[in-house]
């Protein structure tokens, strides 16, 4: 985050930001005339998204393309945030790099992107018009309209008009912007496919897009509920650089060495301060703001030397499994999915920075049977849509052999093909990106790790789904042999022989030999009851225990008859002696769920050979 | 024995296999039938009959699966079928049972491939040919020209004697599906060889030709994969007259799998190969050395043709020198023939060179 920053502070001396900006057109995300208009949407709604949640704005955005040109577009931008005083509007617009949050450690969109003001300078550079923002920061307050261009060899705001107007919106920002660009529809790499995924991660958003030719498309919002505020964390000593140190330092009010590594790192406490010190053989009493490159370097390296807790994780705001399933189902709903399953890890720390992955999987429906699967990337809920195969969630992905879970891949190695859309999303307060354009995360061995293994769990309910499904589809057949072509047969060879019908109960008993297990899901004002079934079509009476998969972030109602163990992630029965050809009745309810949040129950036997039930996979421990 | 004391004897054996699927389930056993496996590689040779017949490999329909449950509902329901029809002294075409099946509820065959290969799997349980089952072929056996007399009983009931030279117009004498003794007698005949021909076009070359008449050869049209009736015609010119059988095919896989089936006996057919091979049956060609030798215009070999040829490398049937060499050579060509292409050197060509050079290094002096 640095690089882009002090190259630009050192090149500014030479060259202006236009030139700047023409060099790295494609680190910005401004290469190509089609993803100048993503990106620039991209910032403006990143932003509009940041402001809301800051505020505890439920966020209304609406995102609108108007075509001036043959190639030249309007892009307006309008959100119901908090809005942004006046003096700020300027700065905030029209100057690069103004704000950026450069050693902020906290979850936030705006740690992506380099920011609207890139947009800004773009569309000057692209069409020589200046930018329109509008902003409003409350009732009565007055909203103010200003006009800007940037002072390219200043790095500076240049306000063409300002004036105070009428808005009827209590509250809220408008951007408009013209710019050369190219409008493509029907592919990820899109403002559709954008604004869709982003939808998809951003439950809580109800976001309009009208499209250059007047088509209106509204995605709604699936929860009211705002997703908590990511805390700020002091950086981890694990995880520090350099620069960042000496930065901290020299801004540091803390009066001796000590109090500032105890006070403005996390997981340093007082005494810990005083072993790093040691080690670095400095004296503890210096003021931060006196040390030299040489005293800096030898604390940064003592910082590996002792043992320090992990980072608070606690500061990251995941998305959840229920709201990822309940996004997944409104965007995907044309594609009708068989299934969707989700899975969401415990927090982790690369380097002393927190992370934590989550990951959902679309499976069947309309999704074509032969194709690469789709991959949809978020870093702190923005879209990734560009340098796919640079980012470890790809490498994840391919590193990852799929065809156990059902999948196609060949030499169980690459992009899987099948049915399928993977998601995943990765939250942090600092995402390691590859580069500037913020498009891929960096191969960073645990997070590759902590993607694999949320997949793989993801993976596994969806296997466990089709291969529930396949059984039953046998046992179905088996149904059919008992009820329809046994009888027959008995039937027709007696006729034909002149004897009586003989009884088949036995017969049927031997031929089905199984445990049947089924399941029902039924939903019924924000109530979920799920009723399990199992019957015993072996000989003898049997016992086991079974387990029932609990969803995330679940309020458990009424469970009949109880259970022997109810834990976080499962409920479970323990059957006593089950009679031949006797059914048993278990159930428990969900409450606060929403029809679709679970739809089909995933159990687990313990205590029996697994090929005798049809309707369970194998119990594997907690 | 009497067509009607076939029939009995076939219904009694039905009923037998009824009765075990009926015993099954009143004694509480899960109900199967045991069949021999009828793949290429459960085929042994049979010294006494010196033709391939299936070995001690068997398969399962057992109702513990749908598919045998469907199977065993299916044989029940055609035995009755059978039954009846024998009772009414009727007889019906595989394609009409497999059409009459439509009104069997769940034991509807889904396929005619499924009532043909259980009206085999009756025959090899019942050790009864389909014929006395009254179940025949959609199509009769192919044509015959030659020095020949056979007395038919017609369906009036008549004998008649027919000269398949005299008494027969330019498409010859057509064989019957039932060609057992009490249907069909062979009687006088002078002809020196048996001549069977893979394609109707070579048939009517040799015929126009009057290589039946130079040559004193019978000459039967295969008709591609030959019948059971024209297969059990050979078998018996071969066997009650004491004539050589030489088949004359094209030369590609497929046509060497109708010599085998002539010969050898076929895999699908293999309980009854004793009734339907000819087992001192020779192939005269065309072969591979012959596309070679008569330097015969060619097409090259297809995928399928290759994998068939390779198929038959691992084919028991074909397990000898002849064959090895002669597939060999055709895999290392690439090409294959039809017998057709003789006419490259004119019509009377086949007639009056390859055929009787052929005959020549076979041995036969005719």
């Amino acid at each position: 985050m640095h690089s882009i920053a002090e190259g630009l502070a050192k090149k500014q001396r030479k060259i202006s930001v236009a030139e700047f900006f023409e060099r790295n057109k494609q680190i910005l995300g401004f290469d190509t005339s089609t993803r100048a208009l993503i990106t620039s949407v991209k910032e403006a709604v990143d932003n509009a998204l940041d402001a809301c949640e800051e505020a505890g704005i439920l966020p209304d955005i609406l995102v609108e393309l108007k075509s001036i040109d043959d190639d030249e577009y309007l892009i307006i931008v309008e959100d119901n945030g908090p809005g942004i005083v006046r003096k700020q509007i300027p700065h905030v617009f029209a100057r690069l790099l103004y704000g950026s949050r450069f050693h902020s450690l906290k979850q936030s969109r705006g740690q992506q992107g380099i920011g609207i003001s890139a947009a800004v300078l773009y569309s000057q550079l692209t069409t020589g018009k200046p930018t329109v923002v509008t902003s409003k920061i409350g009732d009565g307050f007055p909203a103010h309209r200003c006009t800007l261009l940037i002072d390219t060899k200043k790095n500076r705001p240049e306000i063409l008009h300002d004036e105070m107007t009428h808005w009827e919106k209590s509250s809220g920002t408008r951007i408009e912007l013209a710019m050369r660009g190219s409008y493509v529809r029907n592919r990820k790499q899109s403002v559709y496919g954008y604004l869709r995924s982003t939808a998809i991660v951003n439950p809580h958003a109800h976001i309009t897009f009208i499209e250059p030719n007047g088509n209106k498309i509204v995605f709604e919002r699936v929860t009211d509920k705002l997703p908590p505020q990511p805390r700020e964390i002091k950086p981890h000593p694990y995880g520090i650089e350099l620069g960042t140190f000496i930065k901290m330092a020299k801004e540091s009010k803390a009066r001796k060495l000590t109090s500032f590594l105890s006070s403005e790192f996390s997981s340093v406490s007082l005494q810990k301060a005083k072993e790093i010190i040691k080690i670095a053989g400095l004296d503890p009493s210096i003021s931060p703001n006196k040390i030299s490159l040489e005293d800096a370097k030898r604390i940064v390296d003592a910082f590996k030397k002792v043992k320090l807790m992990s980072p608070p994780t606690d500061c990251l705001s995941p998305i959840g499994e229920i709201l990822i399933k309940r996004g997944l189902r409104k965007e995907m709903d044309a594609l009708s999915p068989e299934f969707i399953s989700t899975d969401k890890r415990n927090p982790s720390v690369y380097s002393g920075i927190p992370f934590m992955v989550e990951t959902g999987i679309v499976y069947g429906g309309n999704l074509p049977a032969d194709e690469r699967v789709e991959i949809l990337r978020f870093a702190n809920r923005v879209p990734l849509l560009y340098q796919e195969g640079d980012c470890v969630i790809t490498r994840g992905i391919k590193n990852m052999d799929w065809r156990r879970y059902g999948l196609q891949q060949r030499g169980g190695k690459g992009i899987p093909f099948g049915p399928a859309i993977i998601l995943v999303h990765i939250s942090s307060v600092n995402i390691p990106f590859t580069s500037e354009s913020k498009e891929a995360i960096a191969n960073v061995e645990e997070i590759e790790k902590e993607v694999k293994l949320s997949l793989q769990q993801c993976a596994r309910k969806m296997k466990g789904h089709l291969s529930k499904k396949d059984r039953k589809v046998k046992a179905k057949n088996k149904f059919t042999l008992i009820s329809k072509i046994l009888p027959e047969i008995a039937k027709k060879s007696s006729e034909m022989l002149g004897k009586p019908t003989p009884p088949i109960d036995d017969v049927i008993t031997k031929i089905m030999n199984i445990i049947w297990i089924d399941d029902d899901v039924q939903y019924e004002d924000g109530k979920i009851k799920s009723t399990i079934s199992i019957t015993n079509y072996k000989n003898k009476p049997q016992s086991f225990e079974l387990y029932a998969a609990l969803p995330d972030e679940r309020e458990l109602g009424e469970i009949k008859p109880e259970a022997q163990k109810v834990e976080e992630e499962y409920i479970m029965w323990k059957i006593e002696k089950i009679k031949p050809a006797e059914k048993i009745e278990l159930s428990f309810q969900l409450m606060g769920m929403e029809k679709g949040d679970f739809e089909e129950n995933i159990l687990y036997v313990r205590g029996i050979d697994p090929v005798n039930v049809i309707g369970a996979e194998k119990w594997e421990g907690d | 024995m009497t067509v009607a004391d076939r029939n009995r004897a076939a219904v009694e054996e039905m009923m037998k296999i009824a009765e075990e699927i009926y015993n099954d389930l009143k004694n509480s056993r899960i109900p199967e039938l045991v069949i021999p496996s009828r793949t290429k590689s459960n085929i042994i040779f049979d010294e006494r009959h010196r033709v391939w017949k299936y070995g001690k490999n068997t398969s399962t329909r057992s109702a513990v699966s749908l598919a045998g449950a469907y199977m065993l509902l299916r044989t029940v329901y055609t035995i009755d079928f059978i039954k009846k029809m024998i009772d009414q002294k009727k007889s019906s075409t595989l394609r009409e049972l497999y059409y009459i099946s439509e009104g069997w509820g769940e034991g509807k065959f889904s396929s005619q491939d499924d009532s043909d290969r259980l009206a085999e799997d009756l025959e090899i349980l019942t050790k009864k040919l389909r014929e006395d089952m009254r179940l025949r072929p959609e199509e009769d056996g192919a044509r015959v020209i030659g020095d020949l007399v056979v007395e038919e009983i017609t369906r009036k009931g008549d004998k008649r004697r027919i000269h398949c030279q005299d008494d027969v117009g330019d498409s010859g004498y057509s064989i019957p599906y039932n060609v057992e003794k009490e249907k069909v007698k062979i009687k006088e005949t002078n002809a020196k060889i048996v001549m069977a021909v893979e394609t109707g076009g070579m048939f009517d070359r040799l015929v126009e030709n009057g290589f039946d008449e130079k040559r004193n050869a019978i000459l039967v049209h295969l008709k591609g994969q030959p019948a059971r009736s024209t297969r059990r015609f050979i078998k018996r010119l071969n066997e009650e007259k004491n004539i050589p059988v030489v088949v004359f095919t094209d030369g590609d896989p497929w046509s060497y799998r109708i010599f085998a089936s002539v010969a050898y006996g076929a895999i699908k057919t293999a309980h009854i190969s004793e009734y339907l091979a000819t087992p001192s049956a020779e192939f005269l060609g065309v072969t591979p050395s012959d596309i070679h030798n008569y330097e015969l215009p060619t097409d090259d070999l297809t995928k399928e043709d290759i994998a068939a040829l390779k198929s038959e490398l691992s084919d028991p049937r074909f397990k000898d020198d002849f064959w090895e060499n002669e597939i060999k050579l055709q895999l290392k060509m690439g090409k294959k023939s039809e017998q057709q292409a003789l006419a490259k050197y004119g019509l009377d060509y086949v007639t009056d060179v390859y055929l009787p050079e052929k005959l020549a290094e076979m041995g036969y002096d005719i």
